[in-house]
């Protein structure tokens, strides 16, 4: 399963993405995600794939897992664009697929729709692709930050963030633990009717969260020993700097966007 | 000057239930290391949350370093009493290594150079240094344990408490956090409190507390303790193999002038009587 | 129940980059009512072993035999619950898994689930309580208001109910105090007898392989390592030390005993009482 979808895999090739700051990869993939909408023509398009297959070859990450990782995304894609041939009828008509008459417009826009959406998906990947979630983490606490003066809780939120990370293979090994217990005691998860099958999860769930709660109780125990009480007068280990890599990746990116956005139909 | 010192110190959750300690007094010397031993339930644990001010007294009075503990001064205190707790996930807070060792620095605003250092040396210390990047999902039990032991030594306390921190490990596992703590308090003058219930680790201590039902049932030396093995057995705990054997040599009538403590006493003492001969 | 592995491999997320080969070419034997001590570092595949036992997984290759139970690859069992009937797993600290809102419906849990009679669930609850040692006036309580030591006792009765042929238990003392450990070491001994049930003990406890099982097997990285009676596994101490394991402390003692006196001292089922009188007779006897 893990193979098929690659939205939200890390994959450590440690290349200058991968060091890149990630607040300045979120901001870029932000702004990249509102300005391809105002591409209306083949040289901003043209921009704008550049930048993204650029991009992708600067991660280091084989193309056929890029590829195989879209696998979903693809289906999607065509589906689109048939979507388009089907109901767009503007342009002349181009030719007769039985009986159905295909417009030269319909198959620009499908195509332009298709690429839009595929760039977008791509872009996106590669910030998961590119960045531990804890980087990311960091970076949604640091671009929060100025949220801090309206007493939005910017630390408490990344730290709940970062624990969840933390926590979500030592959950799983604990599903899977008393997964096995209950199978042991006869219960049958994958077979049965609907109804059986959802009590069935009741003996899973309840001792599940009995020991959340109880990992949770001993966490907070824990961090009150080693001294946490809030946020306040905290020091980081995780420095977030942007450095001349992040001011370049900012620099070529701004100077595509701007020529992207300069060469646009305006009419 | 004593490192800790409980003054007739008594526990209870709520007004309307019993005490679960009751008229706890001992002290604990800098450098010193003491064990304390009882079976489950007989307020280990307990003592354990009340010395950094994870709870408060009841009634009675404690004092770090000859200073009153209380609810104004506790966070002196807790960089002064670190802890380590029994369950090696659920006190592990950092996504790797590094992330783990650096929690207790940055809740004490240390400045970020300073703090890779202090890490860098106490994951040293704890011979973790190899694993500074790993996710503790990659660490077994022992390591993980060693990891929150750097986490303590980090913020250079004058007191280490490991509360059972060995109860959930595998032999091997065990070794390595006796054999670390054995190090540290080597090198270091660090008092150390070792909560357990397994009476090999309790005879490597300089001193022993032992707990029965909320009280203290005797302070003494690994050495004198062991000598009580009726008693001990009594109140759910037993002694050592040796001591064992010992008591049934003794038994016999074979003359052991003092209470061996190791497999190696023991046998030296044969040895000499076989020898006389 | 005899229970045979047949050269079983097991592997982890195969034709990955996280393949990981947890049991390699095992294979033996375990006659019915024996007790099997089986010991191994974290990572040496008991627990892989042990979700064999009752079905939770199948093997890569080869083939498991349990009773008239066969698992292979490949190849849904046919009667994969009736087999979780007959092996009772209790698995580390099952006091995980309680989860109803009373000790006796916890009980009566795993007899409902194989479809045992109500009349007879009632029975067999009252008996296994009572064969762990918890009092009638618990049953009605709930199970998450008990102690540590209670709270496992009634998982183990909650095992013990549906009434297997054969029970695995994984580290079942781990997280008790010597007297707990003891007792409950004791308690599933009495009930292995009276029941004449198979019995598989995982355990890093070589004091408890010496004093409970017929034959030790020995695993290491997935493999068979040693396997026999625990005075044929524990008088090899350097095989197990290579494995990063080591021989009961009365074992110990007699090697260090036999250097210093320059004779044998051999382990021959003695008790400590027994072992002094041994050692006395070779220091001297004092009352000459």
């Amino acid at each position: 399963m893990n193979n098929l979808l690659i939205v939200g895999q890390y994959v450590p090739t440690n290349s200058i993405v991968h060091r890149m700051d990630p607040r300045v990869k979120m901001l870029i993939i932000f702004f990249y995600v509102i300005f391809i909408f105002f591409a209306n023509n083949v040289i901003s398009y043209s921009l704008f794939t550049l930048f993204a297959l650029g991009s992708t070859i600067l991660t280091k990450v084989p193309w056929r897992f890029i590829v195989k990782g879209l696998t979903p995304v693809w289906f999607l894609i065509v589906f689109t664009f048939i979507l388009h041939l089907f109901v767009t009828r503007e342009g002349s008509v181009l030719f007769n697929l039985f009986g159905l008459q295909i417009y030269s417009g319909a198959l620009e826009q499908g195509a332009v729709i298709s690429l839009r959406f595929f760039l977008l998906i791509l872009l996106t990947s590669l910030l998961t692709l590119t960045t531990t979630p804890i980087e990311i983490t960091d970076a949604v606490e640091s671009l929060l930050g100025p949220l801090r003066r309206f007493k939005f809780p910017v630390h408490e939120l990344a730290l709940m963030m970062s624990i969840s990370l933390r926590f979500i293979p030592t959950l799983l090994q604990e599903t899977e633990k008393i997964s096995n217990a209950q199978a042991s005691r006869g219960v049958d998860f994958r077979t049965g009717p609907f109804r059986e099958r959802v009590r069935a999860v009741i003996p899973l769930l309840v001792p599940l969260f009995v020991s959340a709660f109880k990992r949770a109780e001993e966490l907070a125990m824990a961090m009150e020993a080693r001294g946490y009480r809030g946020g306040e007068g905290r020091t980081k280990l995780r420095e977030l700097r942007v450095v001349k890599r992040d001011v370049a990746a900012l620099v070529c990116f701004i100077v595509i966007a701007a020529a992207a956005l300069i060469t646009r139909d305006y009419s | 000057m004593h490192a800790i010192e409980f003054r007739n110190v008594s526990f209870r959750y709520e007004e309307d239930q019993p005490y679960v300690l009751r008229n706890v007094s001992f002290q604990v010397e800098t450098g010193e290391w003491l064990a304390i031993i009882g079976h489950n339930g007989s307020g280990k644990s307990t003592i354990a949350k009340l010395m950094n001010g994870l709870l408060f007294p009841s009634e009675g009075e404690i004092f770090i370093n000859d200073i009153p503990l209380t609810e104004e001064n506790i966070w002196e205190i807790r960089s002064q009493v670190g802890m380590v707790f029994q369950n090696p996930d659920n006190q592990f807070v950092g996504t790797t290594v590094r992330d783990d060792v650096a929690f207790g620095l940055e809740n004490r605003g240390v400045p970020r150079a300073e703090m890779m250092e202090r890490i860098t040396s106490s994951l040293e210390q704890v011979r973790m240094h190899d694993y500074l990047l790993h996710e503790p999902y990659r660490l077994s039990g022992g390591q993980k344990q060693r990891v929150a032991i750097a986490g303590v030594l980090a913020i250079s306390p004058r007191v280490i408490i490991l509360d059972e921190a060995t109860a959930m490990l595998d032999p091997l596992g065990r070794k390595e956090i006796l054999d670390t703590v054995h190090r540290v308090q080597a090198e270091q003058q660090i008092g150390l409190i070792t909560i357990t219930h397994d009476l090999n680790e309790v005879m490597q201590a300089e001193r022993v507390l032992v707990m029965n039902d909320g009280e203290v049932w005797m302070t003494t030396v690994p050495r004198e303790l062991v000598k009580k093995q009726t008693e001990l057995q009594q109140i759910g705990l037993d002694v050592p193999f040796v001591s064992q054997l010992a008591h049934a040599l003794q038994k016999l009538g074979v003359p052991l002038t003092e209470e061996p403590i190791d497999h190696e006493e023991l046998l030296d003492t044969l040895w000499t009587l076989h020898s006389r001969k | 129940m005899d229970i045979t592995f047949e050269k079983v491999d097991y592997t982890y997320q195969a034709n990955s980059p996280f393949e990981h080969k947890a049991l390699d070419s095992m294979s033996f034997h375990l006659p019915t009512g024996s007790v099997t001590a089986i010991v191994g570092h974290t990572g040496s595949g008991k627990s892989t072993l042990i979700q064999h036992l009752n079905g939770l997984i199948r093997p890569t290759n080869g083939k498991v035999r349990i009773g008239d139970y066969v698992l292979e690859p490949k190849k849904k069992p046919k009667h994969a619950k009736a087999l979780r009937e007959k092996v009772g797993i209790v698995f580390q600290y099952p006091e995980h898994q309680l989860f109803e809102e009373t000790v006796e419906k916890d009980i009566a849990f795993g007899p409902r689930n194989f479809g045992v009679p109500e009349q007879e669930i009632q029975k067999r609850v009252a008996e296994s309580a009572q064969a762990v040692g918890l009092r009638a006036d618990l049953l009605k309580r709930s199970p998450f208001e008990l102690s540590g030591g209670q709270m496992r006792r009634v998982a183990i009765a909650g095992i013990l109910a549906v009434r297997p042929r054969v029970l695995v238990l994984d580290e079942p003392t781990a997280g008790l105090d010597p007297r707990g450990q003891k007792e409950i070491m004791d308690m599933f001994y009495r009930i292995h007898q009276e029941q004449q049930l198979t019995t598989i003990l995982v355990t890093h406890s070589m004091e408890d392989a010496l004093a409970y099982a017929d034959q030790v097997l020995v695993l290491d990285k997935g493999k068979k390592y040693m396997e026999g009676t625990p005075v044929e596994v524990f008088s090899q101490r350097q095989a197990l030390q290579q494995v990063q394991l080591d021989v009961p402390e009365m074992f110990q003692f007699l090697l260090k005993a036999s250097d210093r006196f320059g004779k044998p001292v051999a382990y021959q089922g003695q008790d400590v009482e027994r072992l002094a009188e041994q050692l006395a007779a070779l220091a001297g006897d004092p009352n000459e």
